[in-house]
């Protein structure tokens, strides 16, 4: 059979973002793939030490623009670790709050984005919908609906609005409704259980060799997340429960995901009930010493997110490098694609949940 | 047929009869008045119909990207107005290039603007689309995509909110009034 | 003090410290240990044999990052690699000291396909090589690029 290289990308509605998969078809099989990254590179990590370390923390919001919170909280977390600042109780109940807040708005974008990909206008329309409201929460608290610039070094940035319980409550409410309908929508529909299960692949041991973390691993059936085994803010005086799905493939990280929802609200709901008041914040010193190093990981919504930070002596940094989970998890998509055919593709990546900002960077 | 016999006969080939006829459509048509009568009809029909269907291509780039997509859905609809997202350039009146633009990029950017067949109008939105945004600095960014692409709006924000991206297009429907394409026998 | 997570069986950073000061005495330095995490100094000679230990003896399964680090006025880079133990719940970092005008370190492709992209990303942006990986090409730069970006004496600017 004619085999041939086919080019995915880079504008190419399945892409989620602006990368290149080329791949080798025999027919309509895959029979080897390569992604081409790199259309989204800046040089993130060169630039931030032309910047004071109060303003990374909005670049670090743009590197994935998806789950924007969780990357500059990420970043802060390293600078308190590299400086040694200890937050005050109230901001982690808060970054906690806001943290899980946007794992269910970003989950919400990838299953808006998998219902294009499948050809589903519904499941890309009724998500979006109820991120919305979402984003008007997060609005009310720090005045942005995507980029928010709200976690500090030692804390964040201002305390919560008024109503704040009641229009959190209100929203987990009727989301929780709604999610049941949504999970009914994919579950029930034959042809996107079609079309998720049995394809995408992933063993237990491919997973953890080649890096692959968050949901696609514990789509594997490997049970590890870093909120619960190696807790920061919160996570370890609430009572919560880690999602594992065993059968490897697109439907299992489908289903991690759905479940992570449900999780973050119980999460959302705990954090409330337990929250006290005091301060919100502590002033951490300007510079870091020379050589001196900083190290934090986190559970984004895609993975593990981990950055690095080495002191410059003054008030920029030496060296800041970040780790993008959807980098490796892009490397290892050949594993995932070979043996399928071309309309699996969007199944996929899309059970994936791919950013391409904190890919490239 | 002896044409000598019949002179009233003018032997022309079809290329030479068309471009006879045409001018003196054209001549007729400009000095009666007519030509200006019709335009006052067509122009507006055809400015309504372009502007109702600025068709936008298929493509996000960054966190822009989010927000235009955040403009399709139930809250802001931008579909009301006309933007249904085509995948293939040939389809598409709007290039909206929504982030920031790399060098490894350029080339395929350039590439789907010559692609797209006229009208079409380009539109860049936020600030890195603009002029480089945030990473003006950067070895790999280019700074405002207008350095190889001739733009028409320019939506600021970091990122503009979808209501911002939907008045950028307002404005746009204002310029392809102002255009007036649908003029007859274009000058 | 009983940490949560720590799984039955699971060493915690102090012993794994500990067993690696043991069997690479040389080579090995081992600056400070937590529960949970593990920081030591290592020499490029005893990388690979300290790895492939670490992945079958000590169940460190995960390499969450290869980053190299440029440090123009002492003449040196180095590679900072942080590996971590599902099982034992703690991440080590290694950092490896290289000279400078001869950046040569061994790839740990082998062992973990997830260092894969990260040491090619650090070659694309520093010019550190990995004997042994398999595709050492550009990755984020634009194919042909000719220079390393994150060298220090790479000076970035406006361009167009």
């Amino acid at each position: 059979m004619a085999e041939m290289w086919l080019n995915m990308g880079p504008q190419h509605p399945m892409t989620h973002g602006l990368w290149n998969l080329r791949v080798k078809v025999d027919g309509e099989t895959m029979v080897e793939a390569e992604p081409v990254i790199g259309y989204l590179h800046r040089g993130w990590e060169k630039l931030t030490e032309n910047r004071k370390f109060p303003q990374i923390i909005p670049m670090a919001d743009r590197l994935c623009y998806g789950a924007s919170m969780s990357w500059s909280h990420l970043y802060c977390l390293t600078m308190e670790d590299a400086m040694e600042v200890e937050v005050p109780e109230r901001a982690k109940w808060i970054r906690t709050i806001v943290l899980e807040a946007q794992r269910i708005g970003s989950h919400l974008m990838w299953l808006a984005a998998l219902g294009t990909d499948l050809g589903s206008y519904t499941v890309f329309l009724y998500p979006v919908r109820e991120r919305e409201l979402f984003l008007d929460l997060m609005q009310n608290l720090c005045g942005a609906r995507m980029t928010y610039n709200y976690p500090r070094i030692g804390g964040v940035r201002n305390d919560v609005p008024a109503n704040f319980e009641r229009d959190f409550t209100r929203v987990l409410n009727h989301f929780e409704k709604r999610l049941s309908d949504y999970e009914a929508l994919c579950d029930q529909s034959t042809v996107f259980r079609m079309r998720m299960e049995g394809v995408g692949l992933l063993s237990a041991e491919k997973a953890k060799n080649l890096g692959v973390t968050g949901p696609n691993l514990r789509g594997s059936g490997v049970d590890y997340d870093v909120r619960r085994d190696d807790p920061y803010e919160m996570y370890d005086q609430i009572d919560w429960k880690v999602c594992v799905e065993k059968s490897c493939d697109a439907y299992a990280r489908y289903r991690v995901k759905m479940d992570e929802m449900r999780e973050s609200c119980n999460i959302i709901r705990q954090c409330i009930k337990q929250m006290k008041p005091g301060a919100i914040r502590v002033k951490p010193p300007r510079t870091l010493a020379k050589g001196k190093t900083g190290w934090a990981h986190v559970e984004d919504p895609r993975g593990e997110g981990f950055m690095y930070v080495i002191g410059n002596g003054d008030e920029r940094p030496y060296r800041l490098k970040v780790r993008s989970p959807i980098f490796v998890t892009v490397s290892a998509a050949p594993e995932m694609l070979v043996g399928y055919k071309i309309a699996d593709v969007p199944a996929i990546m899309g059970s994936v949940d791919m950013c391409l900002g904190e890919t490239d960077r | 047929m002896d044409l000598r016999l019949a002179p009233q006969a003018v032997a022309m080939s079809s290329a030479e009869f068309l471009s006879w006829s045409g001018e003196v459509i054209d001549q007729l048509m400009r000095y009666s008045g007519a030509k200006k009568a019709v335009d006052k009809l067509t122009a507006p029909i055809w400015s309504w119909a372009i502007r109702n269907a600025t068709v936008p291509l298929h493509f996000g780039i960054a966190c822009c990207a989010l927000e235009m997509a955040a403009a399709s859905g139930p809250r802001f609809d931008a579909e009301r107005l006309g933007m249904i997202y085509r995948s293939s350039p040939r389809q598409c009146e709007v290039l909206l290039v929504n982030g920031w633009v790399t060098a490894k990029l350029r080339p395929d950017l350039r590439r789907l603007y010559e692609q797209m067949a006229e009208p079409r109008w380009v539109v860049a939105m936020g600030e890195c689309a603009i002029s480089g945004g945030p990473w003006y600095d950067s070895h790999n960014t280019i700074q405002g995509v207008d350095t190889f692409i001739p733009v028409d709006v320019y939506i600021p924000g970091c990122p503009p909110r979808p209501e911002a991206m939907i008045d950028g297009f307002m404005k746009l429907h204002k310029k392809i009034n102002k255009e007036m394409k649908g003029t007859f026998l274009n000058d | 003090m009983e940490r949560i997570g720590l799984a039955p069986g699971g060493k915690t950073g102090e012993v794994l410290a500990q067993d690696i000061a043991q069997r690479f005495p040389q080579g090995v330095a081992v600056a400070k240990s937590t529960n949970n995490r593990l920081y030591a100094k290592v020499d490029r000679s005893v990388l690979v044999s300290l790895c492939t230990y670490m992945r079958d003896a000590l169940d460190f399964e995960h390499v969450t990052c290869v980053g190299g680090v440029d440090w123009l006025e002492q003449g040196k880079m180095q590679v900072v690699y942080h590996i971590t133990s599902y099982a034992n719940k703690v991440t080590a970092e290694l950092v490896v000291d290289l000279p400078r005008d001869k950046p040569e370190v061994d790839s740990i492709t082998f062992l973990w396909g997830g260092a894969n992209w990260h040491e090619r990303e650090t070659w694309d942006m520093f010019g550190i090589v990995f004997v042994g990986h398999p595709k050492l090409e550009r990755l984020l730069n634009p194919a042909g690029t000719e220079v390393f970006p994150f060298r220090k004496d790479f000076v970035t600017g406006r361009r167009v």
